[in-house]
């Protein structure tokens, strides 16, 4: 016992006296979480648009006031000619034009009719669908408000409730994806590295021959990441409940468990890249490629998976990230307890159980 | 000029005999393109969509029918309660529940006004405010339908007085990208994404290498100069970069489709450029770092950092104003900018000439601090 603590002591030092991997340890979700909260955000606003006004009468006024006071649009340029429309997109800032055709007001009062065509720059198209929704609502708002004086008007008027996270705020959708990222990040690849970098250094050799037992060094290897996992986890959680006001709706208790659980789960990966690969080179890329990027992509942390090609949708399910941060969504914002998330959990728990299964078949005691 | 061959051919030599590394440098970030392009959209659609009818009338029934008949909206599920409703929401089946309360339609009938309940998962704020102008968008187009219907039924009103009603139309029209392929939008930023991230990744652990075996005070010893020594390094580099970028090109269009409505040339000339600014950096990190995994490490923070920050996936305009004047600072912005203005808007050189000068002066800095920072002695 005494030795294992002396080999656990011995990991640690490695890892503190690395000022500057240590730094980045740190230094990373702290940043990440930072960005997410504060500068990223996947929704659409303040989007640049540009006004072509044909008829310059009170009704186009008023509608561009309108649309001027939304909080959606920002940078009303006025343009007074078709062929200006190209360039100003060309120049890449605005997004969407705004043409409101000859006599607007003369139409809508003597036709009941008038016509506005939204013109937007659709290389991102979801930008330029979303733009052209908003235009579209806040006329129909305004038509509606004209024609409210006439009595024979039906309405049928949805009242929208937002549920679990009331004011859209992105972050509340970015932090349980940061915090698996890390956590995977801390778990799996370091510990990858710091398994491989004996061998590749030579001092496998001398761990192996030591009267230390070989599961003794995998546990000793692991253990210091473990604890920096855990305390990267409480950062994670604290910041986004002092700085964002993200509310932990659920049990902390549950929380913390199927965090060590997740933990244990990137661990056991980790180990098993360490298995299969020679030098620090060759664990990185895996980590990098095999781990981190599907991590990003296909678990639904940044884009939903409902929205991917099926194949796609079929392989997020052997990803753990993706079941973590559902478990991870449904405690904080939804408040729920295990009842609601025993299958999850379950899946989680069984695919570390076949990767530590599997990494113990592949871990070696004899060098080559 | 002979010095500098020798290291080259070196470098070359060095790369394409290691064939542990040839897959990941050629290999990987076409497969990546692939995957990718097809899992990064911020489209709503397939959304899961359920729904209580308490009015169970013909009238509410064409109200679902129009949901069901929307290609955005998948229809799973008709719940009799509001509790089995609310469960299914918190297990994560469903994200919108329709209530359609009790005498909908002769409410509407008697009241002329009737309200419908509809509860959204908002964990995704963005997709929930996109999924609640959808639903907007269907009532309104159902209002429309139900006036016209209603009046027919209802003989007392004269049918007439629809015609009062003033309409607004309004008419999209997308530039561009007609049919709204998302594809479109993501296959050259990612193009920018991969030809960055190796590049980058390669160049900065490649010093560091020479450090970390030893090798590189071999060559602090011999008389190659500061220069000569760094140009050699890094050109291999620059031409690796070139090589992915057309690779990546002929991808883009054989199996995306990709429009390609600008210069290509154009988009060479600013590579050129905007490579430097890569190795640049990954000379810098190189020469602050130890071991492999240090630079390695590093260099991963800065890259998610800038790919975060360059308007790839996420918008630059939502962003707070400190944030957007932070980017000012990003190379990979400037490159997918002017990737997506080149290939899909046909800009021209006096179009992208802000971002090409910016990339100019980030290259000379970055070269230079490199250089500066770069010692022969320990």
């Amino acid at each position: 016992m005494k030795r294992f603590i002396g080999f656990i002591k011995k990991e640690f030092y490695h890892i503190i006296r690395d000022k500057r991997s240590l730094f980045i340890l740190f230094g990373m979700p702290v940043a990440q979480i930072m960005l997410f909260g504060f500068a990223i955000t996947n929704e659409i606003n303040n989007v640049d648009i540009a006004i072509y006004d044909n008829s310059n009468d009170p009704t186009t006024k008023k509608i561009i006031t309108k649309i001027n006071s939304s909080k959606y649009f920002t940078n009303k340029q006025r343009i007074n000619n078709e062929s200006e429309i190209a360039s100003v997109f060309k120049k890449g800032r605005v997004k969407a034009v705004l043409i409101f055709e000859k006599d607007f007001d003369k139409k809508l009062t003597k036709e009941y009719h008038a016509t506005v065509q939204i013109i937007t720059d659709a290389t991102d198209p979801n930008t330029a669908n979303t733009i052209s929704n908003y235009v579209t609502s806040i006329l129909k708002k305004y038509q509606q408000e004209v024609n409210n004086n006439l009595s024979t008007t039906y309405l049928i008027e949805p009242e929208t409730q937002m549920y679990y996270n009331p004011e859209l705020k992105s972050v509340f959708m970015f932090v349980p994806g940061v915090m698996t990222i890390i956590l995977m990040l801390v778990s799996a690849m370091m510990t990858s590295i710091s398994i491989t970098r004996e061998k590749e250094l030579g001092t496998m050799e001398v761990l192996l021959v030591s009267p230390i037992k070989p599961y003794q060094v995998i546990i000793g290897k692991v253990f210091p990441y473990i604890f920096l996992s855990i305390v990267n986890a409480s950062v994670i959680i604290m910041l986004s409940i002092f700085v964002f006001k993200m509310p932990v709706a659920g049990s902390l208790f549950l929380l913390g468990l199927e965090s060590i659980l997740f933990i244990i789960n990137s661990l056991s990966l980790g180990i098993l890249i360490s298995t299969i690969s020679q030098s620090q080179q060759t664990a990185m890329m895996i980590s990098l490629m095999g781990l981190m990027l599907p991590t990003i992509l296909l678990s639904g942390f940044i884009f939903p998976l409902t929205s991917m090609p099926l194949p796609l949708q079929i392989i997020s399910n052997i990803i753990p990230a993706k079941w973590f941060i559902i478990i991870l969504k449904a405690i904080m914002l939804k408040g729920v307890g295990i009842l609601f998330i025993w299958k999850e959990t379950l899946i989680l728990f069984f695919m570390t159980v076949f990767f530590i299964g599997l990494s113990v078949k592949k871990y070696k005691i004899r060098l080559e | 000029m002979q010095k500098i061959r020798y290291i080259i051919q070196k470098e070359f030599k060095q790369i394409f005999r290691n064939k542990a590394m040839l897959p990941i440098i050629f290999i990987m970030p076409l497969i990546q393109l692939l995957i990718l392009s097809n899992a990064a959209t911020f489209e709503v659609k397939n959304i899961r969509f359920s729904f209580i009818d308490n009015d169970k009338t013909s009238f509410s029934r064409a109200l679902i029918n129009k949901f069901e008949a929307s290609n955005y909206f998948d229809v799973l599920e008709n719940f009799d309660s509001q509790k089995k409703a609310k469960q299914a929401m918190l297990k994560g089946d469903v994200d919108i529940v329709l209530e359609i309360p009790n005498h909908f339609e002769s409410n509407l009938i008697r009241d002329k006004k009737t309200t419908l309940l509809v509860s959204i998962n908002a964990i995704n704020g963005a997709a929930a405010g996109v999924e609640n102008v959808y639903i907007n968008q269907m009532v309104q187009q159902f209002n429309k339908n139900a006036i016209v219907n209603l009046k027919k039924s209802i003989v007392t009103t004269p049918i007439s007085n629809t015609s009062m009603l003033k309409t607004i139309d309004s008419i999209p029209l997308f530039w561009y990208n007609k049919t709204l392929n998302y594809k479109t939008f993501m296959v050259p930023g990612i193009l920018v994404l991969l030809v960055t991230m190796i590049s980058l990744f390669l160049s900065g652990m490649n010093i560091v290498r020479e450090k970390e075996i030893g090798t590189l005070e071999q060559i602090n010893v011999t008389p190659i100069k500061k220069h000569q020594f760094i140009i050699g390094k890094l050109f291999p580099f620059w031409m690796i970069g070139f090589a992915l970028l057309t690779v990546g090109f002929i991808f883009a269009k054989l199996i995306f489709n990709i429009p390609m409505v600008g210069s290509i040339l154009l988009i060479y000339f600013y590579t050129a450029i905007y490579l430097l600014v890569v190795l640049g950096i990954g000379l810098f990190i190189s020469n602050f770092t130890d071991t492999q995994q240090q630079a390695m490490f590093i260099a991963w923070f800065f890259m998610v950092i800038f790919i975060l920050m360059s308007g790839l996936f996420t918008p630059i305009e939502s962003m707070p104003a400190w944030a957007q004047f932070l980017t000012q600072f990003n190379p990979i912005r400037y490159f997918v900018e002017v990737m997506r203005m080149v290939l899909l808007k046909g800009a021209t050189l006096s179009d992208i000439f802000p971002q090409l000068i910016k990339t100019t002066i980030y290259a000379f800095v970055m070269n230079g601090l490199a250089v500066l920072s770069y010692k022969k002695t320990n």
